[in-house]
């Protein structure tokens, strides 16, 4: 089992045709991810060619509109890797034409564009991973975004982080210990984001596979302490917790809203307590999730 | 980014809010004659991109224009925060009855633009939140509709029970939101909002912060940075889209992504190192910005080491390596380096290095303990 996405996840790439998403549709397809429809506007009736796990070669073929593709293909999912300025209407494209799913690999959304982005999507029953989030990879099953497949492997460790290369250093360091993963999940560092570390730990606590979570959080925010409210009374699996930024200088703050509105600096040190507050494994380094999960495990 | 008080009081005046005349000053010549054309007494206030300007002695009243000019000679080439004042703004002086702090931000809880108000404002305004948070009242707007009239009442009620201040706050938090909205901003703070004796109401310090994700369409505010007021080493590296922050220890740290980069200053720190700064050559790198982070960092004369620590993902590990091949044959380092990388093309990354007369390890713990090391004098780079 896995959470998000599996075996039978179908996806649309919007901006297949650009240069990040061709690069990455066919990393996908060679994962064995199920990609059947593209979306550039104006090139529809296209193929985009690949090669399956199996060494054959795919023909996906490519739509002028999220709708046509939906409805040619029966995609249930979409990854958007459109530039910036096109990502806020990719994402309510992909809502508003019948997936369940959209992922938002793009980097620098406008945080407005998501204030107006973000009540749209939710009206329509939809999930949101992202924006600026490396996607989401069930190994062995499926990968819907830009996380390298060969550093993951089949396993009961479900993953959630805020960061890119980290949750890579991380998952990586597991596996090099034998420790594979249910889902690894990046929710992405932005200050709106579609999903959060709470929906991730709720849908990991269902899966009945995932025996342990991984958690990486930043410094910025509250969403960890959220989190670690979360895991003290809803959560029955054990969680580790690692938090970047514990040596980040303290930022020459404008303003007094930032402050009002939290009621907190955001710091590691704060976050860290509430991790140990709510019974969360705190891995001082990157390496001491292996020790630390494995001990969970058992 | 950040706007200086002056900018951003020149957005809001566009919007329509009153705010007392003022001019920005280099030199303390100009600050007095600033004060002279107005006649009155002023405020000059340091236009630096950091917080408690006030409690750091870098706003002052000036009775007359010779007071004017002593104190903005005493403010200019003042550091609040480790950050030179280069302007000042010389403002008339507000008569005060009452101080009002609105402030908007977009948080992350609701998703939404919220508005912040309190009838206690002023620079204790953190304080009121943490001790008397009743004092403060919270309205998150709907940015599909934007801020309602009624919705701007009840924010204006809030602060005044008197029907003709709350109108006129009413227009303000209207103003203030349309302000924010055009300019793309995150934050957007009018602390105080000032109710004279006359019963007028006016801003008397602004401050706005922009999304940096929203410049590439606004070219009009892009215009007001001001790098002269930001540190050289971290204008140079937005320059070559690397993000860079410069920081005390002796350190170089050069790696892809803030989470890996944070954890990475992290590790050095627990090993009983000091990172020098944060650096993040970002996802698809090219040697070219391999070159000019090794310039950046070498420029800084406190650095004893260099660290690369690359996690290969989007960018290749091969990138990496012939941009360090190439930096350090133009400019051969003074300092030992340390390679760490792993991930998309290593094996050829790591014939680069070793065919270059370079070593490299693929685990980040035992990179980090060796550079550590080094600066210690313990180990031989």
């Amino acid at each position: 089992m896995s959470i998000f996405i599996d075996k039978n996840t179908k996806v649309v790439v919007q901006g297949i045709t650009g240069r990040d998403g061709s690069f990455h549709t066919k990393q996908m397809i060679e994962y064995g991810t199920q990609v059947v429809a593209g979306v550039t506007p104006g090139k529809g009736g296209q193929k985009f060619e690949a090669v399956s796990p199996r060494g054959e070669a795919i023909m996906v073929p490519v739509f002028n509109t999220v709708e046509d593709a939906v409805k040619a293909t029966g995609a249930n999912t979409s990854v958007i890797y459109v530039p910036p300025p096109f990502a806020a209407d990719a994402i309510m494209e992909a809502a508003a034409s019948g997936v369940q799913l959209v992922v938002c690999i793009t980097e620098g959304v406008p945080v407005l564009d998501m204030t107006r982005v973000y009540p749209f999507v939710k009206e329509r029953g939809v999930r949101l991973l992202g924006a600026n989030c490396p996607g989401l990879i069930s190994p062995g099953q499926s990968k819907v975004g830009i996380i390298p497949g060969r550093i993951c492997a089949e396993g009961s460790v479900g993953v959630v982080s805020r960061s890119g290369t980290l949750t890579y250093e991380i998952v990586y360091q597991l596996t090099r210990a034998g420790i594979g993963q249910t889902t690894c999940v990046g929710i992405g560092g932005d200050p709106i984001n579609g999903t959060n570390f709470i929906d991730c730990l709720a849908a990991f606590e269902k899966d009945p596979q995932t025996k342990a979570i991984a958690m990486m959080g930043e410094i910025g925010g509250t969403d960890e302490q959220e989190a670690a409210a979360y895991i003290k009374q809803h959560m029955t699996k054990p969680v580790v917790g690692f938090i970047a930024g514990q040596t980040a200088p303290p930022g020459r703050r404008m303003g007094h809203a930032g402050a009002i509105i939290s009621g907190s600096a955001g710091t590691a040190a704060e976050k860290i307590e509430a991790f140990e507050a709510a019974g969360v494994g705190v891995a001082r380094r990157p390496i001491d999730f292996v020790d630390l999960i494995r001990a969970r495990l058992k | 980014m950040n706007l200086h008080e002056y900018q951003a009081k020149e957005i809001l005046r566009r919007f329509g809010v009153a705010i007392p005349p003022g001019e920005v000053a280099t030199t303390p010549a100009q600050a007095e004659a600033i004060a002279t054309k107005f006649g009155t007494a002023v405020m000059v206030k340091a236009q630096v991109h950091a917080g408690g300007r006030g409690k750091a002695g870098g706003v002052k009243f000036c009775k007359t224009p010779a007071d004017a000019k002593e104190k903005a000679a005493a403010i200019l080439g003042m550091k609040i925060k480790g950050l030179t004042v280069e302007k000042v703004l010389v403002t008339v002086a507000a008569d005060i009855g009452s101080e009002a702090y609105v402030g908007i931000i977009v948080d992350r809880a609701s998703k939404k633009p919220v508005f912040m108000v309190s009838a206690a404002g002023g620079i204790d305004i953190e304080e009121v939140a943490a001790k008397t948070p009743e004092k403060i009242r919270y309205h998150p707007v709907d940015v599909r509709y934007g801020l309602q009239t009624y919705e701007a009442m009840q924010l204006g009620f809030f602060l005044y029970s008197d029907v003709k201040l709350a109108r006129a706050a009413a227009k303000v938090m209207q103003q203030l939101y349309a302000a924010f909205i055009a300019s793309g901003c995150s934050l957007a703070e009018i602390n105080p909002l000032v109710v004279t004796p006359q019963g007028e109401i006016i801003a008397v310090d602004g401050k706005m912060v922009i999304d940096d994700n929203e410049l590439d369409r606004r070219p009009d505010i892009e215009a007001l940075r001001d790098e002269s007021s930001e540190e050289q080493s971290e204008v140079d590296a937005r320059k070559h889209n690397l993000t860079f922050i410069k920081l005390e220890g002796n350190v170089g740290c050069v790696v892809n992504g803030a989470g890996l980069a944070m954890a990475t200053m992290d590790l050095v720190k627990y090993y009983g190192g000091e990172p020098a700064n944060f650096l993040d050559i970002g996802g698809s790198s090219n040697p070219e910005k391999v070159v000019n982070a090794l310039r950046i960092i070498t420029e800084d004369s406190n650095v004893k080491a260099i660290l690369f620590n690359i996690f290969g993902g989007i960018t290749r590990t091969d990138d990496v390596a012939n941009g360090i091949v190439t930096a350090t044959k133009a400019n051969p380092l003074k300092v030992p380096l340390v390679i760490r990388l792993t991930g998309t093309n290593e094996e050829l990354a790591m014939k680069i290095l070793t065919d270059n007369g370079f070593t490299a390890s693929k685990d980040m713990d035992e990179a980090v303990r060796h550079v550590v090391a080094i600066v210690k004098g313990e180990k031989a780079a």
